[in-house]
């Protein structure tokens, strides 16, 4: 990995945090004809109106508006909640710490589940355990969130009636609590994206089976353990990681639904209130700081690509 | 045509996809006259009744029948992804193309830009859309088009690219015809087969994101008998009659299933290369 690599990949990640900025921007702000008549209703009074307007500068030509609507947003302040009158992105981050601890406790369930069972698919391939691994991926693949979400939700609430349904509890103040509040959101989650990471590691898991160095380490006499663990594994799960990425992005679409399912208050239930309130400062922010932590991650993924595949030259 | 069809159909996978969609598609068509009650005629007395003769698939918390509701609630449902689909491929179809023509460093900027747009989730991009536009099943439609369509511009540009450097579009170039006349009647029409294959797959994310959209309140609107928003109204009754929940459910994932099959099988057909 060359420095001039790095320098360009980061320059790439600036252009696309940039350019979710004006989309950002024209779709809440720029783009409805009176951004005040969206944000009060139909039925708000002229002085109403008036108000909000002077406070969101809407009388100032777009591109002013843009540009100071940037800088407070570079400096983090995305102005006050409609709604509740208080600082909008502080809250918003708030939320998004609570859907990055379901996200990493999902991902690395995911991962645990999902790595050797795409394993053993692949090493079973054709036979009776392969057909119902992939057609239970395909399932998976082939049902929107919600409802897998849905339907997990009665089903664990039967088998585990023990657990708490919904709601969130901070790890901070009932660690016992908070953990058994995650179990069935987490549970939910990783059965999900279960489907995806499988199906990926299943087929590298195939192409590094037939490749020469697989096949010169066992010629080696090297027990067939070592060979999977070591040779098998690690290769296979390099191009994983680009999944893990990608999947990262469709948590964070996937989160605004399981949130609602499961009444978590994390950055995808707080997008939905500011949706369905209006609350025009509060839908920026969530935007912003959803779309900036999947280019973030997008990022971080290559890196770690690139760090790790030591086949590649990066110029 | 029937060899494309007979290639399809050599899989069971492709067989049970077109079967699937044919149904569908009687559905679409026929459902409300098939279907044995009016989808909001209600009956008290038959509140959450369990599947059985006078309700096939049960009634619901006001005493509907699921059954007519699914039937009469599938227009409601795959037409309207379909359209989005549509639209949102062509304007990903005729971004791709055009960027591949252009090339150069235009083609960098639409693509670095496209690129980036991809950054923001399908979801999150449809729901700010319909909270700009407002609620509503149409609106939802625009919204997903248009969170289509970066994606279909990136597959048809990889594929526009090779066309470009096919003589019959050098000659036009070098014929000295205008730009539109190169990218819609010489690029475009060869790039189709790629577009109708990916497309195709698109259905099923189009059908999810729809249900999904007026799962959380935003696409269409109550009493109306939407795939997507019946699991929504019967979250709250999910554990004294599960089938108001299981029916719309299995009717959204058979509906994505079915076209994922046959995408999956055209893609086959259409590329005996990939046999396998």
């Amino acid at each position: 990995m060359s420095l001039a690599w790095l320098l360009r990949r980061l320059l790439l990640m600036i252009y696309t945090v940039a350019v979710v900025c004006v989309l950002v921007f024209a779709i809440t702000q720029a783009l409805p004809a009176d951004a005040a008549q969206t944000l009060l209703g139909e039925n708000a009074s002229p002085e109403a109106l008036a108000a909000v307007r002077a406070r969101l500068g809407l009388d100032d030509p777009v591109w002013l508006q843009f540009i100071h609507w940037v800088r407070h947003a570079v400096s983090g302040n995305f102005g006050v909640s409609m709604r509740t009158g208080l600082p909008v992105a502080p809250e918003m981050l708030t939320a998004l710490s609570r859907s990055l601890l379901l996200a990493a406790g999902s991902l690395a369930l995911t991962l645990l589940i999902a790595v050797p069972l795409g394993m053993f698919a692949a090493l079973r391939q054709g036979r009776v355990a392969d057909t119902a691994t992939s057609v239970i991926a395909y399932l998976g693949v082939s049902l929107p969130e919600f409802v897998t979400a849905t339907v997990l939700a009665l089903l664990l609430t039967d088998v585990l009636p023990w657990l708490p349904a919904t709601g969130y509890v901070s790890p901070l103040e009932d660690p016992a609590l908070a953990l058994r509040h995650l179990v069935l959101p987490v549970l939910t989650v990783s059965v999900i994206l279960v489907a995806h990471v499988m199906r990926m590691m299943r087929s590298e898991t195939l192409d590094v089976l037939q490749s020469d160095y697989v096949r010169a380490a066992r010629l080696k006499g090297l027990p067939e353990r070592t060979v999977l663990v070591r040779h098998v594994m690690r290769n296979a799960l390099l191009p994983v990681i680009t999944i893990v990425a990608l999947d990262v992005g469709y948590l964070l679409g996937g989160i605004i639904v399981i949130e609602e399912i499961f009444a978590i208050p994390g950055i995808g239930r707080a997008l939905m209130i500011a949706i369905t309130t209006r609350d025009l400062p509060s839908i920026q922010a969530g935007a912003m700081i959803m779309a900036v932590t999947y280019a973030i991650t997008n990022t971080l993924a290559d890196v770690v690509y690139a760090l790790l595949d030591r086949r590649i030259r990066y110029d | 045509m029937t060899e494309l069809l007979h290639r399809m159909i050599r899989k069971p996978q492709g067989a049970i996809g077109l079967a699937l969609l044919v149904v569908l598609a009687a559905v679409c068509i026929l459902g409300p006259w098939l279907a044995p009650y009016g989808p909001e005629k209600m009956d008290f007395l038959g509140r959450f009744r369990a599947p059985g003769w006078q309700n096939w698939l049960g009634a619901d918390q006001f005493g509907r029948d699921v059954l007519s509701r699914l039937l009469s609630g599938a227009r409601a449902t795959v037409p309207l992804a379909l359209a989005a689909t549509l639209a949102g491929s062509a304007i990903g179809a005729v971004i791709g193309v055009a960027s591949a023509y252009l090339g150069g460093k235009s083609d960098e900027a639409i693509m670095r830009t496209n690129d980036a747009v991809m950054a923001i989730p399908g979801l999150l991009m449809a729901l700010l859309l319909v909270s700009t536009l407002g609620n509503g099943a149409g609106n939802a439609v625009v919204a997903i088009a248009l969170a289509f369509a970066p994606g279909m511009a990136r597959v048809t540009r990889s594929v526009a690219l090779a066309v470009r450097n096919q003589d019959y579009v050098k000659a036009a170039v070098a014929r000295g015809e205008a730009a539109p006349h190169v990218i819609f009647r010489e690029m475009l029409p060869n790039v189709m087969g790629p577009i109708i294959i990916e497309a195709t797959i698109r259905v099923s994310f189009a059908v999810m994101l729809f249900a999904t959209l007026s799962f959380l309140g935003l696409g269409a609107q109550p009493p109306a008998s939407e795939w997507g928003l019946m699991v929504a109204d019967a979250r709250q009754y999910m554990h004294r009659a599960p089938w108001i929940l299981i029916a719309p459910s299995a009717a959204i994932a058979l509906s994505a299933i079915a076209f994922n099959l046959v995408g999956d099988a055209l893609r086959d057909a259409l590329n005996p290369r990939d046999d396998r």
